[in-house]
């Protein structure tokens, strides 16, 4: 298993409670989205399970080793397996776009060759293949000020496919990505994950690119998982109970979000198995 | 996710803290202004004046004979030297302590993970060095060197090493810690060992305030060695005292031009290291 978490619960040291009785396992090389409506809990989840905060209550297990029993040099090790994409991608403004990438490798490259990479960028051509996979090949030896939002983020993605890790953990990873971009830069996640067999688990604002790419879903809601099924039984009522504090529209990436607003009739018994789809959809 | 929120009062909550602090600040502040007997009339009675004029004027002319400025040139380059070797060895003292004590860095704290009262406590341990390093003046510690080495400039850069080292250390860590800390601690959660964290991900953002206070510093070595001087740790403090001791005020005044100069040279250093790290 890549991932178990046992009735994990989390509170923070001000006193909210971010998680509750969330229990989650997850295979390896299985890819699942994380949905809900924000505050539910999914940055602390990954958190969590990343060994980044350590959980109040329960077990987590993350590629099978408990990480708050090991040595701190397996500690380490463990961190250098697990690549985390987060939301806001925390990477120097002064930084050149190669080595953020290259930075994914921390984790493994011995000091000098961390430091010497500094001096001459150690690997070049895994830079720009990790770059070339979301598009921005041609930014490698810019500055990362120059990029925009979205760039900065499509360069946090390119730095854990250059990690090459066994778990990804990506936080509302193309939040920053107008829809074409962001369905593209879900579908590179995925790809990884099926070349290299590494485990991803992804939350995302958009229910349809969850939908589309990832064939099993949690939705979490207050803290806790609400629902933990394969994509195809996920249905409209679920959804909407899930977002019910966000209004009647779905949150979706597409052009289109009236797809998936509620229409009456939905909620009768009987129709809440039907799978969502969009048109434009595979 | 919390329920009921409580309805949110329409002023500031904060606005009470504010005025309690800006309160002690005056009631603090005041007593103290009156310990340090600081009364600044007493610079305009008619008495006080003539002395400081009597005083100032005993500066005038500089003194430009070429047998002085020769001095002035050797004792110049000897306090650059000072100041220079002084920084250079201060901050190879401060890197490892400043790494050391800055929370930006702390893998423990992360978790928070093993051995983490562990690492607060070498952190107290570390922070405590440097303030007995910095809390000696440079001018007593030049005077036990002084004392040691012989007269001479080698007591002044050990001087300057030893208080500034402390000095540098303790503010590199707080600069690492008042940027964007979240970079570096994105790396070490991805298992990146603590000096890359330092390099991918603080120096960056901080490269520029660290140039600038390190200059700043640099500067102020040059300062300090006048004051070592007079104890005689060399360079333009040495020649200093000479020159008062000799009531020569030109001469006096030929040395404070040149540490003008100085100062101006580090204020040009300081901003081409800022414009080439920007």
């Amino acid at each position: 298993m890549s991932l178990i978490l046992h009735n994990v619960g989390l509170v923070h040291p001000n006193g909210q409670r971010a998680l509750q009785g969330v229990s989650l396992v997850v295979g390896a090389g299985e890819r699942v989205a994380v949905i809900g409506p924000s505050g539910a809990g999914k940055t602390s989840l990954l958190r969590v399970s990343g060994s980044s905060l350590r959980a109040t209550e329960g077990r987590v297990e993350a590629l099978a080793a408990n990480p708050w029993q090991l040595s701190a040099r397996g500690l380490r090790r463990l961190r250098s397996r697990i690549g985390v994409v987060h939301q806001a991608p925390p990477i120097p403004p002064r930084l050149r776009v190669i080595t953020a990438v290259l930075a994914g490798r921390l984790g493994t490259w011995p000091m000098w060759k961390a430091l010497a990479s500094l001096a001459y960028p150690a690997d070049i051509a895994g830079a720009r293949d990790a770059l070339l996979r979301l598009d921005l090949a041609d930014r490698l030896f810019d500055r990362c000020d120059r990029l925009s939002g979205g760039q900065l983020q499509r360069v946090g993605i390119a730095r854990v496919l250059y990690q090459r890790p066994d778990l990804v953990l990506a936080d509302e990873p193309v939040s920053a990505l107008d829809p074409a971009l962001a369905d593209a830069a879900v579908g590179e996640l995925i790809a990884h994950s099926a070349a290299t067999g590494a485990t991803l688990v992804a939350s995302l604002h958009a229910v349809d690119l969850a939908l589309k790419w990832f064939p099993r879903i949690v939705g979490m809601r207050g803290g806790e998982v609400t629902f933990d099924l394969p994509a195809a039984q996920v249905s409209r009522a679920m959804l909407h109970e899930l977002y019910a504090t966000e209004g009647s529209v779905l949150p979706t990436q597409g052009n289109d979000p009236g797809a998936l607003t509620l229409h009456k009739g939905d909620l009768k018994a009987g129709t809440n198995v039907v799978p969502l789809s969009r048109p434009g959809c595979r | 996710m919390n329920g009921a929120l409580a309805p949110t009062p329409l002023r500031d909550p904060q606005a009470r803290r504010r005025a309690t602090g800006l309160l002690i600040g005056v009631v603090v502040l005041w007593p103290m202004l009156v310990l340090a007997e600081f009364r600044p009339a007493a610079l305009f009675e008619s008495g006080n004046l003539q002395v400081m004029k009597g005083f100032l004027a005993s500066f005038m002319p500089p003194s430009t004979s070429a047998d002085f400025l020769g001095l002035l040139l050797q004792a110049t380059l000897q306090t650059l030297a000072i100041a220079t070797a002084g920084i250079a060895l201060s901050f190879l003292l401060a890197v490892p302590l400043a790494l050391a004590v800055t929370h930006a860095l702390s893998v423990s704290r992360i978790g928070p993970g093993r051995g983490r009262w562990w690492g607060e406590g070498v952190r107290v341990v570390v922070r405590m060095v440097m303030a007995l390093l910095r809390a000696v003046p440079e001018v007593v510690w030049a005077l036990v060197f002084v004392r040691a080495l012989g007269l001479g400039p080698g007591a002044g850069v050990l001087a300057l090493a030893i208080t500034y080292g402390g000095m540098l250390g303790k503010v590199y860590a707080e600069i690492l810690e008042s940027g964007d800390t979240r970079p570096a601690r994105a790396l070490l959660e991805a298992g990146s060992g603590r000096l890359a964290a330092l390099f991918y991900g603080l120096v960056p953002g901080a490269a520029q305030e660290l140039a600038s206070y390190t200059v700043y510093r640099w500067e102020c070595a040059v300062r300090a060695s006048v004051v070592m001087g007079f104890v005689g740790a060399g360079g333009l403090g040495q020649l200093m005292d000479q020159s008062m001791k000799m009531l020569n005020g030109g001469e006096a005044s030929t040395i404070l031009l040149m540490f003008l100069l100085l100062v101006m040279l580090a204020d040009l250093l300081s901003a081409a290291l800022r414009r080439l790290l920007g």
